[in-house]
C-alpha cells in the first residue's frame, strides 16, 4: 500500500501543473478579451473561401 | 416591385436610407459618395467578404484629411506610439464605430489594404485596435487617414496624450486569488473525502496523517494569499470603529485555520480545511461575479476625453504659416486656427472669421451663438461654420472649463462614504455571534470544561456569515447584468443600493429631457402667399446656416424660386430678392428694423425661444419658432416618479420653455433656470445639506459637477459610443421612459437581499444548534456551509431573473 505515496505525489504534481498553466495563461492576458477570439476563430477559413471564390469567378469569366 | 423599392431605399454599405438621390454603383445603392468609396476600396482589395458577414455593416466616413495634420508633429507621434524602432511601429487606437463581426474582420485584414501594415488586432469589448506597421512605408498620419477612409476613424483626444498606466493588475489579482482558492478547494475535498465516512478503517488510520498534512499545505496559500483582502478590510474596519461584514468573516477564517492546525498537531481530528477553502472559494466567486464591468464604457471621463490633442497655430513665418502644436504648448497670445466642428480648447478672443459657437455641451444652452471679432470665446465651445482665427487668453489648464475639474468633488470617492446594507446588518450580527459564543462557552465551562474550547471555536466557525456576504454580490451582480441588457449601464453594484435610497430626482433640461435630434418648428404671424413661400424656399436652400437647413426640411418643396440676388450677413440673416419681391430673413433686430407692421400686435411680442423672423418688401410677416421637442414618455415618467420623489428641473437655458413644461409635467415639479455648471453643483450640495438623497440625470459637460456631487449621477446618451461625462451610470436615451422601472427594480433587489439575509440566518441557527451542543463534526460543517451558500446563490439568481422578466415586457 506504500504505493499510495507515489500516487499522491503524482496527483499533486499533475494538479500543480494545471494550476501553473492557468496562472501563466492569466498572466499572458488570455482572459483580458474573451470575446474577440471567439469571432476571429471563425474568420480564418472564410478568408480562404472568398479568395477561392474570387478565383473561381475569374476562371468562369476566362472560360466563357 | 415593392421588394425592389425596399432594396432601393437603403445603402448597401451603411444601411441608412438613401435620401433624395441614391448613387448606383455595381448594381448596388449607396447613400453617399463616402460609402461608395469605401465599397470601392474594399472591393478592389478582395475584401468584399465584409458585406457577406453581416448585412450593411459599414459606417459612412465623415472626415477631412487636414484634421489629422497634427499627427506629423514629432512630439505627438512619440506620445501615441507604443513602440518605435527605426522600422517597426506599434500604435493602439480607440475606434468608437466598431460594432459587429464585420468590423473585426476588416480591421484585422488591414494588411491587405496597405503593404506597410504588418498586423492588427481588435479588442472588441474595449473597441480598441492595436496595429503594428512599418514607419518607412506608412506614416502614422496616413494610417489614421486610411482607417478614416474606410469609416473607422480613431478617436484621438487629449487623454491619449497623457500616457495612462496599464491598469490591468487589480482585476487580475482577484482572478489569481480565486484560482488559488479553487485549486486548493478541489484538492482538499479529494483528500478529506475518505475520512468523512470511514472512521476506524485500518489503511485510513495508517495514512491519515499524510492526508491531513497535505491538506494543511494546500490551505496555507488560501489563508495567506486568497484571504488577505478580508483580513486587511477587517483590520481597517476595526481601526475606524466599524464592524463591517469582513470582521466576522476574518474571525471565522482565522479560527477555522487555527483550530484545524491544532487538531492535526494534537492528533485529535481532521480539522476543517475543506470548509475553510470552500468558504473562501465561494466568497471570492461572489466578488468576481459582482465585478461586472462594461469595458467599452468609461465612467471616469473628464474634459481630456473631449479636447483635441493639437491645434493649428499661426507662426507668422511666411514659409510655414501654420504649424501643429500640442494644446498644452499653447501660451497666452498665440494665434490659433479653429475649423468647422472643432472644439475650442482654451479661453480666447476672436480675431477673424464668422464664429458661430455651440456651447450646448458646456452650458446647456440649446442654440449656437454668433460672435463678433473682439468677443471672448470660452473653452469647450464648438465652432460651426467656417474657419476662425483666435488669440489665446490663457493656457489650456487654466481655462474656465478645466478649472471646474479642480473642484474637489471630482476627487472624492462616493463609495467610501456609503454604509451598505451588508455592513449595516453585520454590526448586529457580529455582536450576536460573539455573545452566543461566550454564553455557550461559559455554560460548557461548568458542564464539561474539556468541551468549552471546542464549542467556542465551533460557534465562530459555523456563524461565519458566508451566505450573508454572498447575498448582496449575487443579487446586485445579477441586476447589473439585467440593467445592462436594458441599456442602462451602472458603474458598480454599489450604485444599485444608492438608487434605492433616492428621494429627490434632478433633471437637466437640454439634451436630457429634450432630444437633440428633432426640433419642432411652428409659424407665428401673417399667412404667406404661394409666391412668398416659393422665394422663401429658394433662399433657404442657398443658405448654409443650420437654422435655415432645418427650416428648409419642413417646408413643402413644391416649387421654389431661385433668388437673383442673395446676400448672407453674418450674425444677422439673409437678404434676397426676385423680380420685385424682396425678402429679409433672420434675427429679430435685423428684420424688424426699417420694417412696417400690418399687424401691430406683432411689434411688442417677446421671443424667448429661438426664432427666425421674416419680412417681404420691408413689411413684417412673422416668425418661425424653434421649440425643443421632449423625449417620449416624459409626462408619464414624471407622473410616475412624483408619487414618491421630489422632482426638480435644473437648466442652464433660459426660462423660455417654462410654460410648456408646466403644462406637461405634474404639479409640484420645481424648475430652476439660468444655472451655470458651478451653480448646478452648488444646488445639488444644498439639497444634500437638507438631508436629501439626490439622483441627478444629465447629459453634457455642464452637468459634470452636478453628476459628481449627487448621490447617484446618471448620464443620458443618444449614442452610447460617444463619451459621457464622469458619472455613476450611463443610460441609453431610448430607455429614458423606463427610468421609474429601473428605480423600482433597484428597490425590489434590496428586498431580495433582505430576504436572503433571513434565509441565511436560518442556516446559521441550524448550524449554531450543532455548535452549541458541542458535536460539530467536520462533515456537518463541510455540508452545511456550501449548502447555505449555494441555496443563497440559487435564491437570489431566481428572484432577480423574475424581476428582470417584468421589466423586459
Amino acid at each position: 500500500m506504500d504505493i499510495i505515496y507515489l500516487l499522491l505525489g503524482i496527483s499533486v504534481l499533475v494538479a500543480i501543473a494545471f494550476f501553473t498553466a492557468f496562472i501563466i495563461s492569466v498572466r499572458k492576458g488570455q482572459y483580458d478579451d474573451v470575446y474577440t477570439p471567439s469571432v476571429r476563430m471563425l474568420f480564418e477559413d472564410e478568408l480562404v473561401k472568398t479568395k477561392s471564390e474570387k478565383n473561381q469567378s475569374l476562371n468562369k469569366v476566362k472560360s466563357s | 416591385m415593392s421588394m425592389n423599392d425596399m432594396e432601393n431605399s437603403t445603402c448597401f454599405h451603411c444601411g441608412d436610407t438613401c435620401k433624395d438621390e441614391a448613387i448606383l454603383f455595381a448594381e448596388k445603392n449607396f447613400c453617399c459618395s463616402g460609402c461608395k468609396t469605401v465599397y470601392e476600396i474594399l472591393n478592389s482589395s478582395d475584401l468584399s467578404y465584409y458585406y457577406e458577414l453581416e448585412e450593411s455593416p459599414g459606417i459612412s466616413p465623415k472626415f477631412s484629411a487636414d484634421k489629422f495634420d497634427f499627427l506629423d508633429n514629432a512630439e505627438i507621434k512619440e506620445r501615441l506610439l507604443e513602440f518605435n524602432d527605426d522600422k517597426l511601429q506599434i500604435v493602439s487606437f480607440t475606434i468608437p464605430s466598431i460594432h459587429c463581426s464585420s468590423c473585426i474582420w476588416i480591421l484585422e485584414n488591414l494588411n491587405k489594404l496597405h503593404g506597410g501594415i504588418k498586423s492588427s488586432q481588435v479588442d472588441f469589448p474595449r473597441k480598441k485596435i492595436r496595429i503594428s506597421f512599418l514607419g518607412e512605408d506608412l506614416s502614422l498620419k496616413d494610417l489614421v487617414i486610411l482607417l478614416s477612409r474606410v469609416g473607422y476613424e480613431p478617436y484621438i483626444s487629449l487623454e491619449n496624450f497623457e500616457k495612462e498606466e496599464k491598469t490591468s493588475s487589480p482585476d487580475r489579482q482577484l482572478v489569481y486569488k480565486l484560482g488559488v482558492a479553487g485549486f486548493a478547494f478541489g484538492n482538499i475535498m479529494f483528500l478529506s473525502f475518505p475520512e468523512y465516512f470511514e472512521m476506524n478503517e485500518f489503511w485510513l488510520e495508517r495514512f491519515k496523517h499524510v492526508f491531513r498534512w497535505l491538506m494543511f499545505a494546500f490551505s496555507l496559500p488560501v489563508v495567506f494569499y486568497s484571504a488577505t483582502d478580508y483580513f486587511v478590510s477587517a483590520y481597517k474596519g476595526l481601526r475606524s470603529g466599524i464592524l463591517n461584514i469582513d470582521v466576522p468573516i476574518a474571525l471565522g477564517i482565522a479560527v477555522l485555520f487555527l483550530r484545524s492546525t491544532a487538531e492535526i498537531i494534537l492528533d485529535i481530528g481532521t480539522g476543517f480545511f475543506d470548509s475553510l477553502s470552500g468558504l473562501l472559494f465561494f466568497l471570492l466567486l461572489g466578488r468576481f461575479f459582482q465585478q461586472k464591468t462594461y469595458s467599452f464604457l468609461s465612467f471616469e471621463r473628464d474634459y481630456k476625453s473631449y479636447f483635441p490633442i493639437a491645434v493649428t497655430r499661426l507662426t507668422g513665418d511666411k514659409n510655414h504659416p501654420e504649424e501643429q502644436v500640442p494644446v498644452y504648448k499653447i501660451e497666452k497670445g498665440d494665434r490659433v486656427i479653429i475649423r468647422n466642428e472643432e472644439l475650442i480648447p482654451m479661453d480666447c478672443i476672436l480675431i477673424n472669421g464668422a464664429a458661430r459657437i455651440d456651447y450646448s455641451f458646456v452650458t446647456g444652452e440649446a442654440e449656437a451663438v454668433q460672435k463678433k471679432s473682439g468677443d471672448k470665446l470660452f473653452a469647450g465651445g464648438r465652432q460651426q461654420g467656417g474657419i476662425i482665427e483666435v488669440e489665446a487668453l490663457k493656457p489650456v489648464q487654466q481655462s474656465y472649463l478645466t478649472e471646474l475639474w479642480s473642484d474637489e468633488v471630482f476627487k472624492k470617492d462616493k463609495a467610501s462614504e456609503f454604509q451598505n446594507l451588508t455592513n449595516q446588518i453585520s454590526r448586529r450580527f457580529t455582536f450576536g455571534v460573539l455573545s452566543i459564543a461566550i454564553i455557550a462557552t461559559i455554560f460548557w465551562m461548568f458542564l464539561d470544561p474539556s468541551k468549552a474550547w471546542n464549542v467556542f471555536t465551533a460557534v465562530l466557525i459555523i456563524a461565519c456569515p458566508c451566505a450573508i456576504a454572498l447575498a448582496a454580490p449575487f443579487t446586485l451582480g445579477n441586476l447589473l447584468r439585467i440593467l445592462g441588457k436594458n441599456q442602462f449601464y451602472l458603474k458598480d453594484a454599489g450604485v444599485i443600493e444608492q438608487l434605492d435610497k433616492i428621494d429627490t430626482v434632478v433633471f437637466d433640461k437640454t439634451g436630457t429631457i429634450t432630444t437633440s435630434k428633432r426640433d419642432s418648428i411652428y409659424y407665428e404671424g401673417m399667412e404667406l402667399s404661394e409666391e412668398e413661400l416659393q422665394l422663401l424656399g429658394g433662399s433657404l436652400r442657398a443658405s448654409n446656416h443650420p437654422l435655415s437647413r432645418s427650416l428648409y426640411e419642413i417646408l413643402k418643396k413644391n416649387q421654389i424660386t431661385v433668388p437673383e440676388h442673395f446676400e448672407e450677413l453674418t450674425g444677422k440673416g439673409l437678404q434676397t430678392s426676385h423680380h420685385t419681391m424682396n425678402l429679409k430673413l433672420g434675427s429679430e433686430d435685423f428684420v424688424k428694423k426699417n420694417s412696417s407692421f400690418h399687424d401691430t400686435a406683432l411689434i411688442e411680442k417677446e421671443h424667448k425661444n429661438t426664432s427666425v423672423h421674416l419680412s417681404f418688401n420691408d413689411s413684417y410677416k412673422g416668425c418661425f419658432n424653434f421649440q425643443n421637442s421632449y423625449r417620449e414618455g416624459l409626462s408619464e415618467v414624471f407622473s410616475r416618479l412624483v408619487e414618491k420623489k421630489e422632482l426638480i428641473i435644473l437648466s442652464g437655458d433660459n426660462s423660455g420653455e417654462k410654460q410648456k413644461l408646466e403644462s406637461m409635467l405634474p404639479a409640484g415639479t420645481r424648475m430652476v433656470f439660468n444655472q451655470s455648471p458651478g451653480d448646478k453643483l452648488q444646488f445639488i450640495s444644498e439639497l444634500q445639506k437638507q438631508g436629501k438623497k439626490v439622483l441627478m440625470v444629465g447629459d453634457g459637460l455642464n452637468d459634470a459637477g452636478a453628476l459628481a456631487q449627487s448621490n447617484v449621477g446618471i448620464a443620458i446618451s443618444e449614442d452610447i459610443n460617444v463619451f459621457s461625462p464622469a458619472c455613476d451610470g450611463i443610460m441609453d436615451a431610448s430607455r429614458f421612459f423606463q427610468l421609474p422601472d429601473f428605480l423600482e427594480l433597484s428597490s425590489r433587489a434590496i428586498s431580495v437581499i433582505k430576504w436572503s439575509f433571513v434565509l441565511s440566518l436560518c442556516y446559521n441557527l441550524v448550524g449554531l444548534a450543532f455548535a452549541v451542543s458541542g458535536n460539530l463534526m467536520p462533515v456537518v460543517a463541510a455540508i452545511l456551509m456550501p449548502l447555505s451558500s449555494i441555496s443563497i446563490v440559487v435564491f437570489t439568481t431566481l428572484a432577480t431573473q423574475l424581476l428582470g422578466k417584468k421589466i423586459q415586457r
